[in-house]
């Protein structure tokens, strides 16, 4: 890694009233780098995105964007700077499609008439550089299956040419073949040089895909690993706190540091 | 007219497939030549072939687009004609097909309301409204009619906005408003028309003349066949060469050329039937355009595919940036517009504005249009073809019912039974593409 990553998060705190849902968290996502964001249940996964997605602000802390600080104080904020995220629930219209769904709200126009023709042109691209294969982009998102509706819904983030994507579980509730297409684009992301936040529950896909590994535990950073040298049950254990203790703090933070 | 492949709501498109007779022995060609690859991966065949094979895989997808209402509206025919030979007479038909114009008209806009996945049950009512504005204003008070048609449809499109406002903006179901806005505009229309309850329209005023002027010189109704042909063909033929020059699937000569073909045997034969009569309706061709402008902004700009997203995934269009309560309210000020718009022709073809007018069965019937063309009752399906095709076949079983002397008894049962029939094709056409859906 080298100079200043994309997007740094340091000191970045939130609270719902009585509950502190992020104390204190520091993140870093440079350019080319897939970071695993992990944890178990409310441990502030969701609440973290939502901060850089600009839904939910942050109280206290610091963003700074490829060096400057920022706030992101709204979705079309974030999307201007370069965040696109793609939600679990992919949000896609069934009805419409591959075209008219990846251009939806951005559609080209010729004459004030829709350009379907640059449209499908441009979508066609788009899915040749991803290497996603699609029966036909003008059939509709209702017919393809589960791993390809995530691609499309991937590749739809991709066309505002964002620099991070943030990536809430893309491979829950699908197959093995569809999980290995989607980790399959994720790696491909990371060729383009876009930073890329990944949210997952399943270790495999972490260690399959992520450079690095952010594991948050009830609200606070609980470590960062390099995904190709620490084990499944390294990470399994700083999810859930068992090895929560001085000496892993220590460790995790000495990992962190030389990360950085 | 769409320049693009695989839309299935698009009669033409359909009449050539319907035929696939003649070109039957290519059929297992190219399914023999699909095996070989897998037919997930299949981009788009070129030409016939390749469109024979869509198209059979459509069907087994379960998009069946307008074949079923095509299918079904021959059948109607064949059996009717067989009863009574009077029936596919240029008078009974030419007839036809100006009765379907006044509820054709107002399923237009219902097929842009179903587009949501809402309802609009006020229809009948808006246009039984501005039947009346328009007749008052224009018997009564002695306005210029065209001002005063103006002033009716302005009408039904502000009483549209008053639905669309407490839909989108108060919450309110589209059903429960549009509930209201049925016996609240009947009441009003009641209102409106004063005691008398009826007003007689002058039979040579301009409001009488939407529906009984005939364009009687044979050439208009062919120019008007060959207009379309020629557009069709120009504009299929340069959206295609732009599409090859853009390097995206395009069709071949061939394949224009059969659409053009199917479409021109259409358009001269209704042309020809209609000039063995009093020649080109006015109220056809307007609702031809209508029909054909309407489809063009479904299918060829934003807005429509607005409208498609919204009733499709509503929190996917809201995620889009689309401004959903914008998009509810406008369609519902659209479906006001031409219900004020199919009252004014409800009214134009008796030469009165009564209390009957836009009354009774006329809102069910636009709504049975719109769902027996092949809109879907469920959103994001549908093109306002279906009000065109699904009117014919209401009016078609009306007019081949009335002919054989039938009462009124048995023919709502008939047009009932072919509603059901047409919303069980809907169902399980979904039901199957579900099942092919390959999730």
């Amino acid at each position: 890694m080298t100079g200043e990553p994309v997007l740094r998060l340091r000191g970045v705190s939130k609270r719902f009233g009585a509950v502190q849902a992020l104390s204190d968290i520091d993140l870093d996502v440079a350019a080319g780098e897939v970071v695993a964001l992990v944890g178990d249940n409310g441990a502030g996964k969701s609440t973290l995105v939502k901060v850089i997605a600009g839904v939910g602000p942050p109280d206290t802390g610091e963003i700074r964007w490829e060096g400057r600080p920022v706030t992101i104080g709204s979705p079309a904020a974030a999307q201007s700077l370069g965040v696109a995220t793609v939600y679990q629930d992919l949000a896609l219209c069934d009805n419409l499609d591959v075209v008219a769904n990846l251009f939806l709200g951005r559609e080209l126009q010729r004459v004030g008439v829709l350009d379907e023709v640059a449209m499908e042109r441009r979508s066609r691209d788009l899915l040749d550089t991803l290497s996603i294969k699609i029966p036909s982009v003008r059939i509709p998102v209702a017919s393809l299956s589960g791993g390809q509706r995530q691609t499309v819904a991937i590749s739809r983030s991709l066309l505002g040419e964002p620099k991070i994507v943030i990536l809430d579980e893309p491979t829950a509730a699908l197959g093995v073949e569809q999980t290995a297409q989607v980790l399959d684009l994720v790696e491909r992301l990371r060729d383009r040089n876009l930073g890329v936040i990944l949210i997952s529950h399943n270790m495999v896909d972490v260690k399959a895909v992520a450079d690095r590994v952010a594991v948050l535990r009830l609200g606070r950073n609980n470590g960062f690993f390099d995904a190709r040298t620490t084990s499944q049950e390294q990470l399994v254990a700083a999810i859930t706190g068992a090895t929560d203790n001085a000496v892993t703090r220590r460790q995790a933070r000495g990992t962190g540091e030389a990360d950085r | 007219m769409s320049t693009s492949a695989g839309e299935p709501p698009e009669p033409q498109g359909a009449s050539p497939a319907g035929s696939t007779g003649p070109a039957g022995p290519t059929g297992p060609a190219g399914l023999a030549k699909e095996a070989q690859v897998d037919p997930r991966l299949l981009v788009r065949e070129q030409g016939l072939k390749g469109y024979l094979t869509q198209f059979k895989q459509r069907i087994r997808g379960g998009e069946l687009g307008s074949l079923p209402v095509i299918v079904g509206l021959i059948v109607i025919w064949l059996v009717f004609q067989s009863l009574n030979s009077q029936f596919l007479s240029a008078q009974n038909l030419s007839n036809l097909s100006v009765d379907i114009v006044a509820t054709g008209l107002i399923s237009v806009g219902i097929v842009f309301v179903l587009l949501l996945g809402e309802i609009d049950l006020a229809a009948g009512s808006v246009s039984g409204v501005s039947a009346a504005v328009v007749a008052v204003l224009n018997v009564n008070h002695g306005w210029n009619p065209v001002l005063a048609i103006i002033v009716a449809i302005a009408v039904g499109a502000l009483l549209g906005l008053i639905h669309g406002l407490f839909f989108a903006k108060v919450g309110v179901p589209a059903f429960v408003v549009t509930l209201a806005g049925l016996l609240a505009w009947n009441g009003l229309q009641l209102r409106i028309l004063g005691a008398n309850g009826t007003i007689n329209l002058d039979n040579n005023g301009l409001v009488s003349k939407l529906t009984n002027t005939y364009f009687s010189q044979v050439i208009a109704a062919y120019g008007l066949a060959l207009i379309g042909t020629v557009a069709f063909f120009a504009i299929s033929y340069f959206g295609n060469q732009r599409r090859k020059a853009a390097g995206v699937p395009s069709r071949t000569m061939g394949d224009l050329l059969v659409r053009t073909a199917g479409l021109a045997i259409v358009a001269f034969a209704v042309a020809y039937v209609l000039n063995q009569y009093k020649g080109l309706p006015l109220a056809l061709l307007i609702f031809l355009i209508v029909v054909v402008a309407t489809d063009f902004v479904q299918r060829r700009t934003t807005y429509g595919r607005k409208v498609f997203a919204v009733g499709g995934n509503i929190e996917a269009a809201r995620r889009a940036g689309i401004n959903v309560a914008l998009i509810r309210i406008s369609v519902f000020v659209i479906s006001g517009a031409f219900a004020a718009a199919g009252g004014l022709f409800a009214a134009s073809r008796i030469s009165s504005a009564s209390q009957a007018t836009g009354q009774s069965n006329t809102l069910l019937l636009a709504i049975a249009a719109a769902v027996i063309g092949g809109t879907s009752l469920f959103g994001g399906r549908g093109s306002t073809y279906s009000a065109l095709l699904g009117m014919l076949v209401i009016q078609s079983i009306t007019s081949g019912m009335a002919l054989q002397g039938v009462s009124n008894s048995i023919q709502f049962m008939v047009t009932g039974a072919v509603l059901l029939a047409a919303v069980v094709i809907d169902s399980l056409s979904r039901r199957t593409q579900k099942a092919t859906g390959r999730t």
